[in-house]
């Protein structure tokens, strides 16, 4: 289970905020003040997710920017993770990892025979599951388009005049 | 139904169906055997099963009878069936007959036991209970009577057809057998809508969630994923058998949880009101992955087998739109130095949103993988050459909700059976989605004839009452 900070949970009790009718410049209050920590984003999700710019043909992996990092607990299941890993693609773990300062332990090459490797499992189940971006940005590398991450939800909308 | 010759050491079991969403019962009940990993043999009946509620079933252990049953929520109980008869001699006979060293450990003088009787189609007189009891005095049980904790519960269960109108004064059968488990269909409670804290226009009844996650076989440590994902019913319902659950949408309001309250007595959506707190509510947040803002036409995912199942209930125009990015004219609006800038949406035809879901499923699912869909359908123009195909994937089960006369939906189950390669594409055969909103402006046009018809009746028929102000139809 996550554990709940109760300290990073929004203390105001939220009146709600007059909406109607906002075009989309006023809702930027409106994000601001519904921040709630509770969503975030995993890079479990970043290692799965690449560019879908028009054009691009080397969209992968994202460049992560993250400007806030929550570490939270969750319940280690270490057939779930030995079921990920050969789903995922290591070097950008490693490589998204270290970019946000978070790299810990883990080996950068998969080790041999790591289904069975309990402490293996945990640092990578810590660095998929455990380690959340709450406010930041997924770049592009090939046109350096920035998808937002807000609140813990990528927004991987393009534009009208991108698609 | 193809009569599979009965393997030797299986035991005859008894499924009771519950009578609701009559289609969807042997699929589901085939898909769970499929996610529980056991394997199962249908027996031949005379009846028409889609319709009868009595199903017997071959398994080849107690154990996977155990798992099965406590994944349904299509059925009420599973017995072990010890006999069956459409007299009750003929029932007393065959119980004589049942093996002694099947039913001795039921038996034994250390154990308890007690007797159940139930009957469909009819409701039981007490003193028609206790006959019925009384009559199998002959059974040689030595263990005490218990009627609260018995270590085995025994069947009697009686048959009066699915005809209200002729309900026989003697049963058409009778069964016998001893109680397994029942059905989940006491959970459906537990996860209704109502009680869920946050829900959307849209969000799928907590009973037909929980079928589409059996169909798509959600297991533990499975993946699933959905890309119309609005309010996440079908993630919590994939959560609930253990898969862990990712989903998009092309809608941020719903996906952050901002604006209006679909709840009647709100206004505002609270500030936690978000697909991880629904998890969180029923304790399986540690299986949630991430949600994202993403149009379903154009994927996001690296090209490689992520997901075990797809289970979705993409937007057919007529509750909530259909929609992808772009514009018609090449008129670009941006606001400049707007963050949250919302790009423009445009029509997204359902022939496209069907096709695009199934190559994105062939593509992005594990061998084997399942895609779980409903497809609307206008009934008259319904045939199998509407169902959209690919080459990748299998047709596994296709159940009909009627919704009205002429509407209906249709659960779709596909199975991926093959490798994708960039050269293999969906098509539909006959196809009736491709003017946006399709199914939308069948249904509007539906609904307008006949409150056209209804008013020309009123008319004629009362002139007295002034006809009440027309409700508007979504």
């Amino acid at each position: 289970m996550i554990a709940l900070v109760p300290g990073l949970l929004p203390t105001c009790t939220a009146k709600q905020p007059q909406v109607k009718g906002c075009t989309s410049g006023s809702r930027k209050n409106v994000g601001c003040m519904f921040l709630s920590l509770r969503t975030t984003m995993r890079l479990l999700t970043h290692n799965m997710l690449t560019s879908h710019v028009k054009g691009v043909t080397n969209g992968y992996p994202l460049k992560l920017q993250a400007e806030n990092i929550k570490v939270m607990s969750v319940d280690f299941n270490p057939e779930f993770v030995a079921r990920m890993i050969p789903k995922l693609e290591w070097q950008a773990l490693v490589q998204a990892a270290e970019s946000i300062g978070h790299l810990g332990d883990l080996p950068r090459e998969l080790v041999p025979e790591y289904e069975s490797n309990e402490e293996f499992l945990k640092m990578a189940h810590h660095v998929l599951m455990e380690v959340e971006v709450i406010e930041g940005n997924l770049e592009c590398p090939e046109t350096g388009r920035k998808f937002p991450i807000k609140n813990g939800i990528p927004n991987m909308l393009l534009n009208e005049d991108e698609v | 139904m193809a009569a599979p010759m009965c393997s030797t050491g299986w035991r005859r079991y008894l499924l009771w169906l519950a009578h609701d969403h009559l289609e969807f019962r042997i699929p589901e009940i085939q898909s769970i055997a499929l996610a529980v990993g056991s394997q199962m043999e249908i027996c031949d009946s005379d009846y028409d099963l889609k319709s009868h509620p009595f199903v017997e079933l071959r398994l080849p252990s107690e154990e996977d009878a155990r798992k099965i049953i406590g994944r349904s929520f299509l059925s009420r109980c599973l017995l072990e069936l010890w006999g069956t008869g459409q007299t009750a001699e003929e029932l007393h006979q065959v119980l004589r007959d049942y093996p002694t060293e099947l039913s001795a450990p039921y038996m034994r003088q250390d154990t308890s036991f007690r007797y159940h009787v139930a009957a469909f189609g009819k409701t039981l007189t007490m003193r028609r209970k206790r006959d019925l009891i009384d009559a199998l005095d002959f059974l040689p049980f030595q263990g005490r009577v218990d009627l609260k904790n018995a270590e085995h519960t025994f069947y009697i269960l009686e048959d009066y057809g699915d005809d209200p109108t002729k309900t026989p004064e003697e049963p058409y059968r009778t069964f016998f057998g001893r109680w397994i488990g029942d059905g989940q269909r006491k959970l459906i409670d537990k996860y209704s809508v109502r009680k869920r804290h946050f829900i959307g226009e849209t969000s799928m009844d907590a009973a037909l969630s929980f079928v589409m996650a059996n169909m798509a076989a959600a297991r533990r440590n499975s993946v699933v994923f959905d890309p119309f994902v609005g309010t996440g019913s079908l993630l919590v319902s994939s959560a609930h058998f253990g898969s862990y659950v990712m989903g998009t949408d092309i809608d941020s309001h719903i996906i952050h949880g901002w604006g209006r309250s679909t709840r009647h007595n709100k206004k505002w959506r609270g500030e936690d009101e978000n697909i991880r707190a629904n998890l969180r509510q029923y304790g399986l947040e540690h299986l949630y992955l991430d949600v994202l803002i993403s149009d379903a036409a154009r994927s996001v995912w690296r090209p490689c087998q992520l997901f075990d199942a797809i289970v979705t209930d993409p937007p057919y125009g007529i509750r909530e739109s259909s929609q992808r990015l772009g514009t018609k004219d090449n008129n670009f609006v941006r606001e400049d130095d707007c963050e949250l800038h919302n790009p423009t949406k445009t029509a997204y035809t359902l022939s496209d949103l069907l096709t695009d879901l199934l190559n994105y499923a062939a593509q992005h699912l594990v061998i084997h993988g399942r895609l779980v869909y409903w497809l609307p359908v206008y009934r008259p123009d319904y045939s199998e050459k509407i169902l959209p195909r690919h080459p990748c994937l299998r047709l596994v089960s296709n159940c009909e909700q009627v919704l009205s006369t002429d509407i209906s939906r249709r659960l779709i189950c596909m199975e991926k059976v093959k490798e994708y390669q960039e050269s293999d594409s969906a098509e539909i055969v006959v196809n009736p989605y491709r003017e946006h909103n399709a199914i939308r402006d069948k249904y509007l046009l539906l609904a307008k004839e006949k409150k056209q018809k209804q008013r020309t009746r009123e008319d004629t028929h009362t002139k007295t009452k002034p006809s009440e102000k027309p409700t508007e139809e979504s």
